[in-house]
């Protein structure tokens, strides 16, 4: 049952104007904070007016401003799940769960609220306050709550942001869980591009009010259209840069030729690799290897299994402490070569090289 | 001197008040609720109509309320047709205490409703509820003790009225005077006893009624829906 979504609303500061279809799986919608992702989902859902649009769901037209017609929230049968998951606080469990299922004989109520509940794996907490749950808990009884209604479409709101790292990695496998067996579009707002990837198969980039990108994710992440793009989904390294050849580009900020893989149709504007895939080449190497820089170490940053170097290219680094790369490498590989006299030969490898169209000649195409 | 023996002003005081009390509660709600959802220009002019009879004097708000209600105001024409007339006559006196009470619920129960994280409300309508559940089953019970309090200042200008009543509702002993008539017109008979004697049964009802809501909003209160 595919989503159609047409939206154009003025907001404070830009507006917003999209145009896609979802269809019956999970789609990623990413973007920074004041993007318009919230706004997004709630016109679809009805909490918002659009200036003008047009919102259809499967066979249901939910909204056309051209001919007048809007669906009011309560009849659109879209479930949403809110950012901080808006339970009752005067109500139990039980009875936010069975908000929906009033209309239905007792029996009836009672079997489909405890089949909810169960599927949350919420079963113990029906007699509970939400001011007595945890925020996993309160998230799952929402959950169960939204889904409770039977919508043919579902909209979750940065769903895991309010939780702690480890409950969110619990919640995403009870996410993803939830997804494989509903049947319906699922939107899904976020802005870690991780959580994104992981939970969206199609993947919808908003920047102030637009779409940056729309597509599968695995595209998405390994060629980003633009700039903003490369950085929403995590790319540290971006250089303007210039054509040279039918094969070769200069990347002006980096300071040096590439060669790439890539067939360039277009001006060319950006070049980007992301850091984990900079590789460190044998320092007794020749020269003449293709796409071999001499780099230095600025400074380092360590994570539990990973470093971050910021890597001077051309030239030993200055008091400025500026910096031309992000590499990311495992641990286990950085003490094979940390010790090494530097400079060290730094690899862009071609397959990894992605060219960004000018930002101008974005628009048009 | 006064009878001592004719209670009337207490059933009549009683009876206006709770009555308008229950008129404005159900009115006032009503245009808090449908006032939260809507903004505009249009909307500060209905504000000013609802909050006129709290900034001016009683005595305006009777004067108005004559020339509605008067043999040839828009009202009193209409009630003629039935031949009803309300001027100097018992619900008189529950019509201007619940005009003069209105504003202070409307108020009162904005500034409940307002409190309200509107999520909920939006949560419960996503969930397919109309606006009347909504509001009963959502906004209501959330803002239930501010709504409360604005019973409680109503009802207490309700009790309190005694401009305008006196200028639609006059007083007539045993069918119009309420408590505040009676005590003015006993002092102005210089019946001090009578006099004293109303304020402390003013007195009374004012603190049983304000023990008896503090009891029921103990028991009401947001206790019930389980502390961690």
């Amino acid at each position: 049952m595919p989503l159609e979504v047409h939206i154009e609303k003025t907001l404070a500061e830009f507006a917003l104007d999209v145009a896609f279809q979802a269809e019956d799986e999970p789609l990623g919608i990413l973007g920074p904070s004041g993007a318009g992702k919230t706004m997004l989902l709630r016109c679809i859902a009805g909490l918002e007016h659009p200036n003008r649009g047009r919102i259809a769901l499967g066979g249901r037209i939910l909204l056309d401003t051209g001919r007048g017609i809007r669906v009011p929230a309560r009849k659109r049968r879209i479930g949403m799940l809110f950012q901080h998951y808006g339970l009752f606080p005067h109500r139990s469990v039980r009875d936010n769960v069975g908000f929906s299922l009033r209309q239905l004989p007792a029996a009836q109520r009672d079997r489909r609220l405890r089949l909810m509940l169960e599927q949350m794996h919420a079963a113990e907490l029906e007699p509970r306050y939400p001011r007595q749950l945890s925020g996993g808990e309160q998230q799952r009884v929402a959950l169960a709550r939204a889904l409770a209604s039977d919508p043919e479409a579902l909209l979750l709101d940065e769903p895991l942001s309010a939780l702690d790292a480890h409950l969110r990695s619990q919640m995403e496998a009870q996410l993803q869980e939830t997804f494989s067996s509903y049947r319906g579009p699922v939107l899904l707002v976020t802005h870690n591009f991780e959580e994104a990837y992981r939970l969206g198969a199609q993947l919808l980039v908003l920047s102030r009010g637009r779409i940056a990108a729309f597509g599968p994710r695995e595209e998405t992440f390994r060629r980003p259209p633009s700039v903003e793009v490369a950085r929403l989904t995590g790319c540290k390294n971006i250089s303007q840069a210039r054509m040279v050849a039918e094969n070769t580009i200069e990347a002006v900020q980096w300071g040096c030729r590439l060669r790439i893989a890539q067939r360039l149709a277009g001006p060319v504007g950006h070049v980007g690799i992301r850091a984990h895939h900079l590789d460190f080449a044998d320092p007794a190497g020749g020269t003449e290897e293709q796409n071999v820089f001499a780099c230095w170490l600025v400074r380092s940053s360590e994570t539990p299994f990973r470093i971050s170097l910021y890597l001077r290219l051309h030239r030993p680094p200055e008091q400025s402490g500026a910096y031309e790369l992000q590499a990311e490498v495992f641990k286990e590989k950085w003490e094979r070569f940390r010790h090494l006299p530097q400079p060290w030969r730094v690899k862009l490898s071609p397959e990894f090289l992605f060219v960004m169209p000018e930002s101008g000649s974005m628009e048009s195409a | 001197m006064a009878q001592p023996t004719d209670w009337s002003p207490i059933w009549i005081s009683m009876e206006a008040s709770v009555t308008a009390t229950i008129i404005t509660l159900v009115f006032g709600l009503a245009a808090a609720f449908w006032r939260e959802r809507h903004n505009g220009v249009t909307m500060a002019l209905f504000d000013g109509a609802c909050l006129l009879p709290l900034v001016l004097p009683p005595t305006v708000v009777g004067f108005f309320l004559l020339l509605l209600f008067g043999r040839n105001g828009p009202l009193g024409r209409l009630l003629g047709r039935i031949g009803a007339s309300v001027v100097f006559s018992r619900p008189a006196t529950v019509i201007t205490a619940a005009v003069v009470a209105f504003p202070l619920m409307y108020l009162t129960s904005r500034a409940a409703l307002e409190q309200v994280d509107s999520r909920f409300l939006e949560a419960a309508r996503t969930l397919g509820a109309s606006e009347w559940r909504v509001f009963r089953e959502i906004a209501l019970p959330l803002a239930w003790p501010g709504v409360l309090a604005g019973t409680i200042l109503s009802f207490a200008r309700a009790l309190g009225e005694f401009g305008a009543t006196l200028m639609l509702a006059g007083d007539i002993p045993g069918k119009t005077a309420t408590i505040p008539i009676a005590i003015y017109f006993a002092v102005e008979a210089d019946d001090m006893r009578s006099a004293v004697a109303w304020c402390a049964v003013d007195v009374v009802i004012s603190l049983a009624l304000l023990g008896g809501l503090y009891y029921w909003t103990q028991a009401q209160g947001p206790a019930r829906w389980a502390r961690r």
